[in-house]
């Protein structure tokens, strides 16, 4: 790690102020799980790293009649063992178990968990979030993609957005709350994040001087939701797919659906498709089929990851099911 | 630190890569000016309030490991896993991936688990931090050291302290776990002997007797 220099600010408009205007200067730390590894690995060498720990109005879960809002600070610990979340919005407490390890989860932050960087090997290993060689050809397209983006990859980003709590919170129509210089501003949260066109650009909708300061979620939606993810080892490893769906009911037939798929595209991937296949439709497996082939139907796999259109496709289908037959386990 | 090695080469090593020096820097960020002070650490105003400043040189520190106080000045990028190994002769805690995945680093921070590679020791203090040092007590080994002794349940033994931190923590959580909550528990512990067995066997065995 090259040498900065530390502040801890305890309120929200000194830490907005010590950071810096442009990114590459200064860095946040929370929970400092993907920070550090990236400091450690040159992808990111802060000059200032501004610890936001000491902030008190970043912390904290509460619900509400208006919802539940989670502060920046929560570690997916606090998300997983919360006794409302639990109750309440059990998929997303699910997810956070899911998220890693039991160290990872003491450490971790909420806001960190959105803000992560890319795995992207190419990225973590140097060559930029979206990498080219000397004569100006992408690396990712021809070279070793298995883990890449099979949709939303027409440009020049191929990798994924990392996080598996995002789309279930997505699936719970979850909003984010900024901070910045000019004030605060709320974005859904899938407004919040978005696909690079150049280097210079960043996978998030956040200013180099904005913090995260919450994530609110509106009330206990009357709603079928689940989570399912698919990966190579059961626990602690990164998903080769994710589906998050939120199905509301009239009677037997869905009213309305919200889909979402992580691990295939450089952002939380929603599919209005899939969405329109369940709409007023009644929950099986023939349904949910359709659903999922929806879901999938543009998806256009690079050299090494067609496996992950069967994989998503299963994702979304058996999230479905699962939110058919009650949800979180 | 070896890691700052010139002959190290890396992608990003452009020639403009040295960056801004750091007064420059306090000069383009605006908002924060450096106001030096008579002693102790800098300062720089922000939103109106000074915020003290830390490095990027050392900065005097002090620590509470397992119960005793140790001081020593460190610059802000020293992890306490380094901090542990290096400054304070506690080498139990092993730097092996360096990068939150692995678990041979694993302390308990405010008696729950962390990786001590992805904390810095600046944000350690004043917290009571714990480390496999302190399980064993007048040259006796903690019922769960023993239970890993009578389980082979190492076998290179370098991924032993972390594991064992991290059982700990598991045992304090849940008495009397589910083998799933073993397999979940020690999610974050790896070894490449695949000691698995013999450390499901030291679980199961002092889940019996209830240490």
């Amino acid at each position: 790690m090259r040498p900065f220099e530390y502040v801890s600010p305890t309120t929200k408009a000194q830490a907005v102020s010590l950071l810096g205007a442009s990114w590459g200067g200064t860095e946040i730390l929370a929970g400092g799980t993907d920070l550090l590894a990236l400091m450690k690995d040159d992808i990111v060498s802060p000059k200032r790293l501004v610890n936001i720990k000491n902030i008190r109005d970043l912390r904290g879960i509460s619900s509400s009649p208006q919802g539940l809002r989670m502060g920046a600070l929560t570690t997916l610990a606090d998300l997983a063992d919360d006794a409302g979340i639990k109750k309440n919005y059990p998929a997303l407490a699910e997810a956070a178990i899911e998220a890693a390890s039991p160290q990872i989860r003491n450490m971790a932050t909420l806001a960190g968990n959105l803000c992560q960087r890319p795995r992207c090997w190419y990225f973590r290993n140097g060559f930029g979030l979206l990498p080219k060689d000397e004569t100006g050809n992408e690396l990712v397209a021809d070279g070793d993609n298995r883990y890449h983006a099979i949709l939303g990859n027409e440009g020049p980003a191929k990798f994924v957005s990392p996080s598996t709590i995002v789309p279930v919170l997505i699936a719970y129509e979850a909003k984010i709350r900024l901070e910045g210089p000019k004030g605060k501003r709320e974005l859904p949260l899938e407004k919040f994040f978005v696909i690079p066109k150049s280097e210079n650009e960043r996978e998030h909708d956040l200013g180099p001087n904005e913090i995260v300061t919450e994530v609110v979620v509106p009330p206990v939606p009357n709603a079928k939701i689940a989570h399912y993810e698919i990966r190579q080892k059961d626990v602690f490893d990164w998903p080769l797919a994710v589906a998050a769906v939120a199905l509301k009911m009239q009677g037997s037939n869905v009213e309305s659906a919200r889909i979402v798929m992580g691990y295939v595209a450089p952002v939380p991937w929603m599919s209005p498709e899939a969405e329109q296949a369940l709409t007023a439709q009644p929950l099986d497996q023939e349904t949910a089929q359709k659903a999922a082939e929806a879901a999938v139907k543009d998806a256009k796999p690079l050299s090494h990851n067609e496996y992950k259109v069967q994989l998503a496709r299963v994702a979304v289908k058996r999230a479905i099911l699962k939110a058919a037959s009650g949800g979180a386990a | 630190m070896d890691d700052d090695d010139p002959n190290l080469k890396h992608p990003s090593d452009k020639q403009d890569n040295s960056g801004v020096s750091r007064r420059d820097f306090l000069k383009i960020s605006g908002i924060s000016v450096a106001v030096p002070l008579v002693a102790g650490p800098q300062a720089v105003m922000a939103a109106g309030q000074q915020v003290p400043v830390y490095g990027p040189g050392k900065v005097p520190m002090e620590f509470t490991i397992n119960g005793k106080v140790h001081k020593a000045s460190l610059e802000p990028r020293v992890t306490l896993l380094d901090a542990l190994r290096d400054q304070f002769e506690l080498t139990g805690a092993k730097r092996v991936c360096d990068r939150a995945e692995c678990g041979s680093c694993t302390v308990l921070v405010e008696n729950k688990p962390v990786y001590a590679c992805s904390v810095l020791a600046i944000e350690a203090q004043h917290k009571a931090i714990t480390t496999v040092e302190s399980l064993m007590q007048a040259g006796k080994l903690h019922p769960l050291q023993q239970a890993f002794v009578e389980n082979d349940a190492s076998q290179c033994g370098f991924c032993t302290p972390g594991f064992v931190v991290a059982c700990k923590s598991l045992l304090d959580k849940h008495p009397h776990p589910t083998p799933e909550d073993i397999r979940r528990g020690l999610s974050g512990n790896l070894c490449r002997c695949g000691t698995y067995a013999g450390i499901r066997q030291a679980m199961a065995q002092l889940s019996q007797k209830g240490a």
